[in-house]
């Protein structure tokens, strides 16, 4: 089930030969609850260092762990919204290591038996096509502390002491694993733009990775087309941005081509991507991987779901970002791009929708959305559907248009008074006459006066300059208050001029 | 009055008979009196004690009746009490002052229990004899060269030796029944999930559990009573009401029957303590008991399965205690050195050893042949219990299998975890399980008579019916009552 996009795309090239890219995600995102997944403080971010503890979250002697149902039920809800089994049964582990910014030293995590297994993301790509990848497993955990290393470049190597906020320690976290399945930079991150529209329009996260509330790794290898077994694959992280996701992965597949071009061998290790740089570091080699000691939690009870429980929360999702971006690109015939923007910003696919019941024409909707109204929108900082062109006169103005009643740089004028105004475009159009010219009467008088008011324009046409026929179309609109229909004053100012000498 | 029950204690509080300050200002000297000679406690806490009984005092003045009121309490010290100092008996807590106090605790402080101080343990809970303290030494008030029983040593000796009239201990594998039995007490460990554990500074997670130690059966029952419930802050206390079994106690056990469980026969035991333990049984008959043979037969597997569960899990638990903080930290070179240091001064001998058998334990590739057998072997032993009592209503045979030991009796750590032979199987199975006095013996080489204790166990979350039938063998044998500990000779200097 791999992605099938950007076939035109030229092959990867080792030495001659044609490559593929294998990769595969895990992302941790932070969810959106409004307490710590074990804890009754507060899941906020940018709180004073070490103001959201308590002895729970601490790892003080004796505290013990409650889990958030909240959090588990939002869990649940990402796998539903990709077709993930809601096993039965599922339980929480200890996950054992020492770090200073893990007040337990174990994480509370979840081993064999994740909360939803397996499911499929599916995305469109810019190109118009549908890629797809499979997800492992989504599983839940709690975030540890923040570590700050008082050393120049702010790593623990040369540190004299480091600092510790214990704010995000216990924050729900949920880790979504997938197949090795992608395999090109765009695909990964149409995958992740994908979860991130998913968890955001569903309530499961804020999707922030500026604010850490979403960190991605990606395992890349490299093999020869036709290869079944995986190359050696490396680990990247610290990426900051899906734009660097798309970056550091373009650098790491240059750097695996270089390393095996050169004749030499991938090392299995975990790189860190570096933002000023543009390239990535080695972290750790697989050498220094744990022994994490897995085991169920004494402290915490299974997890059971009755059968009615998870249809229940299936019911509740509604409708889900895949099925309109479907609808907006298969039905709606909308471009990827203007689809997954409608679908990005906040209440505009319920306003386009509106619009498009009333009026019909999704494409042309989609213009004056993306377009003139999306720029006014973004000068004025008020969202489209919060502003005064209601649906309903967007309707009526693209019904304007449409019915040829008024032209479009009427238009685009009346969009600019509505948006200040408010009102009824056909009302507007009405009362002040700007409905189109179409009585060629009226426009060859007009015609008339243009010519005689430049005869000299009208001697260069007739020379052969007939490039000028634009400004004297432009002058028959002036004259018209822009109420002439452009292509019947261009035919008949082009009559009179072939004609008469 | 010191040396009534606890029920009496709260009564004369109650009828405003008794201050409750009087009462802890007595109490606090008798343990400046006697604890020099005992060393039931690590840290005796007379300003939170005065602060208590100054509260019961004007609650009873305002008319309130409470169920504990003036009742001088003693606490092991691995439950943590808001400012005292919290210790588990080891040098990498010393000085740690608790910032929360623990569910358990905080039910019997609003009952009206005046808080007297922390009490000595093995190190973090881990042994049977009191040796393991890090921190003091406790011996029996019975013969003070011999331990006192653990790792709730210094819980039973306190109220063994009259300096508190009840006590909390905590249970992983026996750690409230033997020492209980060695002091001549009764100690009661209920259903795992019963009493919250929140505040229990954990070893084995999955078996801990919180109980009360007391002079009589009905004490106990009542302490019980106040802290048994569903506490929010501890995700495995069970969502069951506890039936109350204070109103439980009964006089007789017509129509009761006792199971005796054929693995565990009295012939392994010495002539002295068998004849202790027969006539214990004939006692039960007598009160209209009609005893039943059960079989238990993978108990013989107890000690094994326990000791890969209950150091796995710790092996987890005190991971915590790193250095970075709280508790004792040595610095070294690195973040992991300062680990290592900390901790290789930190622990003692026995939390070592029980860390690395259940590191290893827990480690890929030894997982499944050690963790995963014990679970399976934890199941089956459950299941046994099941089994057993479909045929009886409650299980009787020895806490321990002899008298309170000398010190350094027992310098191999598995003639140690055997100690606990008759106790650990009904830990892994989670019951409710009791301590009684039921008799003395004189060891040999020995002067002084020693106790011993019956162990009576219950199917889960059959508290009303064990302590029922503790109590009607309690009233009828009044063993107890029959011997008092030698007289302790005051020592100048309180702690």
């Amino acid at each position: 089930m791999s992605a099938t996009a950007e076939s035109a795309k030229p092959a990867l090239l080792v030495n001659g030969a044609p490559y593929e890219v294998v990769m595969g995600i895990e992302c941790h995102v932070e969810l959106k609850t409004e307490t710590k997944m074990f804890c009754g403080c507060l899941n906020i971010f940018g709180a004073e260092p070490n103001t959201n503890v308590c002895p729970v979250c601490l790892g003080m002697p004796g505290a013990l762990p409650v889990p958030n149902e909240k959090a588990i039920e939002l869990v649940v809800k990402a796998g539903l919204a990709f077709g993930s089994e809601i096993p039965a049964f599922s339980k929480f582990d200890r996950k054992n290591y020492f770090y200073p910014d893990m007040p337990k030293d174990y994480q509370i995590s979840q081993f064999d038996r994740p909360l939803t297994q397996g499911g499929v993301v599916t995305f469109w790509l810019g190109d118009g096509t549908q890629g797809s990848c499979r997800l492992t497993r989504i599983h839940l955990e709690e975030d540890t502390g923040k570590s700050t290393h008082a050393s120049r470049d702010g790593r623990i190597a040369g540190s004299t002491h480091s600092l510790v906020d214990f704010n995000r320690a216990g924050v729900p976290l949920m880790e979504c694993v997938s197949e090795p399945d992608i395999r090109s930079a765009a695909q990964a991150v149409a995958f992740l733009e994908t979860l991130k529209r998913t968890f955001v329009a569903l309530g499961i996260s804020d999707v922030k990775m500026e604010e850490g509330s979403l960190r991605c790794d990606v395992n890349l290898s490299l093999r020869p087309v036709g290869q079944a077994e995986y190359g050696t694959k490396t680990e990247i992280k610290n990426m900051n941005s899906f734009n660097s996701v798309g970056r550091a992965i373009e650098n790491e597949i240059a750097r695996q081509v270089a390393v095996l071009e050169s004749g030499g061998r991938i090392v299995q290790e975990t790189r860190g991507w570096d933002e000023a740089s543009g390239g990535t570091h080695s972290m750790r080699s697989k050498e220094q991987a744990h022994d994490y000691r897995y085991f169920p939690d004494p402290d915490l009870t299974p997890i059971e779901f009755a059968s009615a429980d998870v249809a229940r929360m299936r019911a509740g999702l509604g409708t889900l970002p895949a099925e309109i971006l479907t609808q907006l690109i298969s039905s709606d015939k909308l471009r990827p791009e203007q689809a997954h923007q409608i679908v990005d910003s906040p209440g505009l696919f319920a306003y386009f929708s509106d619009v498009v019941a009333r009026c019909g024409k999704p494409q042309a909707v989609v213009n004056f959305v993306l377009g003139d109204l999306s720029r006014l929108a973004n000068e004025t900082s008020t969202p489209v559907p919060e502003s005064k062109v209601t649906p309903e006169a967007l309707a009526e103005l693209v019904a304007l248009v449409e019915g040829k009643t008024i032209n479009s740089k009427t238009a685009k004028e009346l969009v600019t008074r509505l948006w200040t105004q408010g009102g009824s475009p056909r009302a507007i159009v009405e009362a002040e006459g700007l409905g189109q010219v179409f009585d060629s009467g009226a426009i060859d008088a007009i015609v008339a006066e243009v010519l005689a008011a430049n005869e000299k324009t009208a001697a260069d046409y007739r020379a052969g300059k007939t490039k000028v026929l634009g400004f004297l179309v432009g002058q028959v609109m002036k004259q018209s208050r822009g109420t002439a229909n452009p292509t019947l004053a261009e035919e008949r100012l082009r009559a009179r001029l072939d004609v008469s000498g | 009055m010191l040396n009534s029950t606890a029920i009496g204690i709260a009564l004369a509080v109650n009828s405003g008979e008794l201050s409750a300050t009087d009462l802890a200002n007595e109490a606090l000297a008798r343990i400046a009196e006697r604890d020099g000679e005992i060393g039931a406690f690590l840290a005796v806490t007379r300003d939170l004690a005065r602060r208590h009984a100054e509260r019961v005092d004007d609650a009873v003045r305002r008319g309130k009746s409470l169920p504990l009121a003036g009742v001088p309490l003693a606490i092991k010290d691995n439950m943590c009490v808001t400012g005292t100092p919290t210790t588990c008996a080891s040098k990498i807590l010393d000085g740690w002052i608790a910032p929360y106090t623990s569910t358990a605790v905080q039910r019997l402080l609003d009952a009206g229990a005046i808080p007297l101080g922390k009490t000595n343990l093995d190190e973090f809970a881990m042994g049977s004899s009191c040796e393991n303290s890090a921190l003091g030494k406790t011996v029996n008030p019975w013969d003070r060269a011999r331990v006192p029983g653990g790792s709730s040593g210094g819980s039973v000796a306190a109220v063994a030796a009259g300096e508190a009239t009840i006590a909390l201990g905590s249970d992983t594998g026996g750690s409230i029944r033997e020492p209980a039995a060695f002091c001549n007490v009764v100690g009661f460990k209920p259903t795992y999930g019963r009493v919250s554990r929140y505040g229990l500074i954990a070893f084995a997670s999955s078996l801990d559990q919180i109980g009360p130690i007391a002079k009589t059966v009905a004490d106990a029952a009542l302490v019980y009573d106040l802290m048994a419930g569903r506490d929010p802050m501890d995700a495995t206390t069970v969502d069951l009401l506890p039936e109350p079994t204070l109103t439980g106690l009964r006089e007789d056990l017509r129509g009761v029957r006792i199971g005796i469980v054929k693995e565990f026969g009295l012939e392994k035991l010495e002539p002295s303590v068998r004849a202790v333990y027969e006539r214990a049984y004939e006692d039960l008959q007598k009160l209209g008991a009609e005893l039943v043979e059960v079989a238990l037969p993978t108990a013989d597997y107890g000690v094994a399965t326990y000791y890969l569960i209950a150091p796995a899990e710790c092996s987890s638990n005190l991971a915590r205690f790193d250095g970075m903080r709280y508790g004792l930290r040595v610095e070294g070179a690195d973040v992991g050195s300062t680990y290592e240091q900390t901790r290789a001064a930190g622990f003692g001998d026995e939390v070592k050893r029980r860390i690395l058998i259940g590191t290893y334990a827990l480690s890929s590739g030894y997982y499944d042949a050690y963790y995963v057998r014990a679970q399976k072997a934890r199941t089956l032993i459950a299941a046994d219990f099941k089994k057993a009592f479909a045929a009886c209503d409650a299980i009787a045979c020895p806490a321990a299998a002899s008298p309170a030991f000398e010190f350094n009796a027992k310098a191999d750590p598995v003639s140690m975890y055997l100690m606990d032979y008759y106790t650990i199987p009904m830990s892994l199975a989670g019951l409710p399980s009791l301590s009684v006095p039921c008799g003395y013996v004189t060891p040999e080489g020995g002067t002084l008579p020693m106790p011993l204790g019956l162990e009576l166990s219950g199917p889960l979350f059959a508290e009303r019916s064990l302590l029922g039938i503790a109590h009607a063998y309690e009233r009828a044998t009044l063993h107890a009552q029959a011997r008092t500990i030698p007289e302790i000779v005051a020592t100048a200097g309180a702690k």
